[in-house]
């Protein structure tokens, strides 16, 4: 069935695939005591949080990268990535959009982010970083007025020690995962969100993520907090440039929901996957969780999964408080020789708790994907509830589709339904909308749309339809 | 480190002092104890750090001291009161010693072989040394390897091509109450011939005060359009430690059925694992485990699906009360090419106290595009507005709940054919459920309200 368009289609080169040229102030690949203390100090950072990173670091060096994971990819060597890159001049940042650097902002151009409009025209606070270093931060005076808290975390590290002092690593420990202890001892940059009580954020929050300068890892470190009543929508995208050698990307996202408080986390991410034979491509090996600690609180991840060679990352939920809500809508997409194992762990420990989780995994060509799910329930979660639907989509018969949904159920009041099905696109489904006139790319992407429906409903528009249309472009011509 | 080694060292001496006793063995027999005993040494117990073993603590086996006994004395009257009241062909095992006095195996029909192993062996070792082993090796796990190591007695089933078997062939493994704990370590190895047709009851049931330790390897192996329904009931003493690995091999348009019905012991671990090597086989896993007390039951299961157009079908029940704990992992593999497959995947748990616990985790893992393939997973509790309408029809509230659970079990219960298990399953469910629920009471009661 599958025409030559759509051989060609499948083999279309990665559309975002450019390098922008811009000295970058890199440190030798490697990683010891000193090259955190480099980072530190250019960042810098108080005493206090050198110390913590060393602290990360120690406790790295004492474990071994996981290896439970559906995946297969050649030991990474630690000591041949570089630990920080930053664009030049990070003294003297630009104070506006003007002042920015116009590669940066041709860059942005190239990717279809034009920054202005966007800022301007979907009202969106955007906080921009490229490799590493947070170059511009716009709409800081309309969330200072809200009193709202959006900066790098960097800028938070210095201006707002207590915050960083009483929530950073307490949802997501140093020692949690190997990646995760990484991250702690060399991340460079990411974002910081105070909601204070009461407050719902006045407008969508986003971080456009790039990865740039070979050889450099990128360690992002996200924490997000929600005070009592607070509300704040957050919007992650990432779309990376094309490159041989296999690129690092261990982020840590934390999320803290306090009483009443509800944080909804949106993901789409694009990276380079690879070339047609799995060469090149992002590692992308992220810790998210969020924790649900007040009562009645609301953590919601969305993420759409097109990119990365590999992706291990699993964004959990700690349901701490009373009759707290934890939720996870996930599609992912796989091609090519592309890696998935992804999935969600929703911890019911308060009373009440409840949870709900929609995967939907797409694999097409050579590629192999994996829900990789726990749901814990614990002696004090009375009246948790769970509901699980996961649901794979196969395209080709050289892809694989694998589902490893772990359940723990400590509690006789607890209610857990996980449903899972795998299936193909049926060929009546597909010949009853080419008998009426549809093509057979249209029809497929029809019924992949379809099928990853109750996932697009839960993104923020803006980012429905650039999701929509990612899909379509990962998927094009993979139908046999 | 050293606690672990002492426990894998305990057991090898208990190895080495049988096999000092023991006379003269083909040499392959000797070969296989030896790998099975390097194997096991080198793995030594599995730990939870083991991903298949994550929920399951084996060091009440590991830390156990069993013996070994060459005696099959039971108490006439009271293994029959233990046995399945139905006609069979019946071998039956005292801690895993064959008591020629309790088996009956009556007249077989021609072409069809029930022996056991040692007999097998004596007669003809080179026939059993080619199938046994085959399907489980003692790479399998620590416990294949230490079966392996230890192997001395069991059942050999032969079916020869187009044989039927009318009557159920019931292996009965009685588990006594010994001064000290001993371990048996039985095989199982049924070779179906095309088309052949039987019926295999595996019973382990024993005296009340039993804490034995069974550790069973069984090996099914399905030619051409075999059909074997393979009832495992597991109804050991509280205090017994069961674990077995059960293989089938199955060839084309073969069918095999398991009920594999766990009521009893303190730790028990069943895996069930289904090769569909053959196209048009179809593999009918069913189960139910019901535990109480500090129970703790682990069913793995995992249908490979190696060839196109097979089929595979799950569903297992489990009931915890208590402190019991409950585990199921079931997993369905579908190789790559195998195209037209439908795999399907069903369990349900019921959490009947605050303190039961169950770890479920069904997996697929699929290399190929053309198939059916869900799986479903439920937990919850009795529903209590069904408890409520119950109750408003004047059943009390124990009996209410008693009728809801036996219900949530009819599911599995009711493709039960042999009466004789599904009464034992019933009645013992409803026995566990003490004043709960008693069905010749009910029974009573309805008939005493019609008369009046």
């Amino acid at each position: 069935m599958a025409s030559q368009e759509m051989e060609q289609l499948v083999r279309r080169e990665y559309k975002e695939g450019f390098v922008t040229d811009i000295e970058s102030d890199t440190v030798p690949p490697g990683l010891d005591e000193s090259v955190i203390a480099f980072i530190s100090n250019k960042k810098g950072e108080p005493e206090w949080m050198l110390e913590w990173r060393l602290k990360a670091y120690h406790q790295w060096l004492k474990m071994t990268p996981p290896s439970w994971a559906h995946l297969e990819y050649p030991p990474i060597d630690y000591q041949a990535i570089s630990y920080y890159s930053a664009p030049k001049r990070p003294e003297d940042r630009p104070q506006s959009l003007d002042e920015v650097d116009p590669k940066l902002l041709e860059t942005y151009e190239k990717l279809g982010i034009p920054l202005h409009e966007r800022a301007a025209l979907a009202g969106v606070a955007v906080d921009a970083v490229f490799d590493s270093v947070s170059v511009t931060t716009t709409f800081k005076e309309k969330l200072h007025e809200a009193g709202v808290i959006f900066c790098s975390i960097s800028e938070a590290i210095r201006d707002y020690p207590e915050l960083i002092k009483q929530y950073l690593g307490t949802v997501v420990p140093q020692a949690d995962n190997y990646f995760a202890a990484l991250n702690s001892a060399v991340f460079t940059d990411g974002s910081f969100v105070f909601v204070p009580k009461g407050v719902t954020c006045p407008m969508e929050l986003s971080t456009y993520f790039r990865i740039n300068a070979a050889n450099t890892g990128q360690f992002e470190r996200t924490l997000i907090i929600c005070e009592e009543g607070a509300q704040v929508s957050y919007l992650e995208g990432c779309t990376a440039p094309m490159r041989d050698e296999n690129q690092l990307h261990a982020a840590v996202v934390e999320l803290v929901a306090l009483d009443d408080a509800y944080i909804k986390y949106s993901t789409v991410q694009n990276w380079y996957p690879g070339d047609e034979d799995g060469k090149g491509g992002i590692y992308n090996f992220v810790t998210k969780r969020g924790d649900c600690r007040g009562d009645r609180s609301r953590i919601s991840w969305t993420q759409v999964e097109t990119g990365s060679a590999i992706t291990w990352k699993y964004p959990s939920c700690v349901l701490r408080g009373k009759d707290s809500i934890g939720e996870f809508y996930s599609v992912a997409v796989t091609n090519g020789r592309q890696q998935a194992d992804t999935g969600t762990k929703m911890i019911h420990i308060g009373e009440g708790t409840r949870s709900y989780i929609v995967s939907k995994g797409i694999s097409a060509g050579r590629s192999n994907q994996s829900y990789r799910g726990l749901v814990k329930i614990g002696p004090r979660a009375k009246g948790a509830r769970n509901f699980t639907q996961c649901d794979s989509l196969l395209i080709g018969d050289q892809c694989g589709a694998h589902t490893f949904p772990y359940q723990e159920i400590g509690n006789s009041t607890a209610t857990i339904e996980h449903e899972a099905t795998t299936s193909k696109i049926g060929e009546d489904q597909l010949f009853y909308c080419q008998s009426r006139g549809i093509s057979e790319e249209d029809a497929v992407s029809m019924i992949v749309n379809g099928f990853c429906k109750d996932v697009f409903q839960e993104l923020p528009m803006e980012f429905a339809v650039e999701a929509e249309a990612l899909l379509n472009v990962t998927l094009e011509g993979a139908v046999g | 480190m050293t606690d672990v080694q002492s426990e894998v060292t305990a057991f090898l001496a208990r190895l080495d002092e049988r096999n000092a006793t023991r006379g003269a063995e083909p040499t392959w027999i000797a070969a296989r104890r030896q790998a099975g005993a390097a194997r096991f040494e080198a793995l030594g117990f599995p730990t939870r750090r083991d991903e298949a073993w994550k929920y399951t603590d084996v060091r009440a086996i590991a830390r156990g001291d069993f013996a070994l006994t060459d005696s099959a004395d039971f108490s006439p009257p009271s293994a029959a009161a233990l046995t399945l009241p139905l006609e069979a062909h019946r071998l039956t095992f005292v801690d895993g010693v064959f008591s020629a006095a309790l088996s009956d195996l009556g007249e077989l029909p021609r072409g069809v072989a029930v022996l056991p192993l040692s007999q097998a062996l004596a007669e003809n070792h080179e026939a059993v040394g080619g199938p046994l082993g085959r399907l489980t090796g003692v790479e399998f796990s620590p416990f294949s390897a230490l079966n392996t190591a230890f192997m001395e007695e069991g059942a050999v089933v032969r079916l020869a091509p187009g044989s039927v078997v009318e009557k159920p062939i019931l292996l009965q493994f009685l588990s006594r109450a010994n001064g000290k704990p001993v371990m048996s370590h039985p095989r199982i190895l049924v070779e179906a011939g095309s088309r052949s047709q039987a019926t295999l009851i595996e019973h382990h049931v024993g005296e009340s005060e039993a804490a034995n330790f069974t550790n069973l390897v069984a090996e099914l192996m399905l030619d051409r359009g075999a059909i074997l329904t393979h009832y495992k009931l597991q109804e050991a003493a509280l205090g017994d430690l069961h674990v077995a690995s059960i293989h089938v091999e199955q060839g084309r348009d073969s069918r095999y059925t398991s009920f594999n019905l766990n009521l009893g012991g303190s730790l028990v671990r069943n895996d069930l694992i289904g090769e569909l090597n053959g196209e048009g086989a179809e593999a009918n896993f069913y189960g139910l485990f019901y535990g109480q007390g500090r129970q703790h039951i682990d069913n793995h299961t995992l249908a490979n699906h190696n060839a196109p157009r097979t089929f595979s079908n799950e569903n297992y029940k489990g009931i915890l009360d208590d402190r019991a704990r409950g585990v199921f992992n079931g997993k369905v593999v579908v190789k790559r090419d195998s195209q037209k497959i439908e795999g399907f995947q069903s369990n349900a748990n019921l959490l009947l106290s605050d303190r039961a616990e169950i770890d479920a985790k069904p997996e697929l893992e699929i290399y190929a595009d053309d198939v059916k393939c869900s799986h479903g997973t439920t937990t919850g509790q009795l529903d209590e507005e069904a408890v409520y309408a119950l109750r408003t029809r004047g059943i009390d509230e124990q009996t209410a709940r008693g009728l809801l659970t036996l219900a949530f079990a009819g599911e599995v219960m009711e493709l039960v054919d042999l009466d004789a298990i599904s009464e034992r399953v019933e009645l013992a469910v409803a026995g566990k459920l003490p004043e709960r629920f008693n069905l010749a009471g009910l029974v009573e009661a309805s008939m005493a309200l019609h008369d009046e």
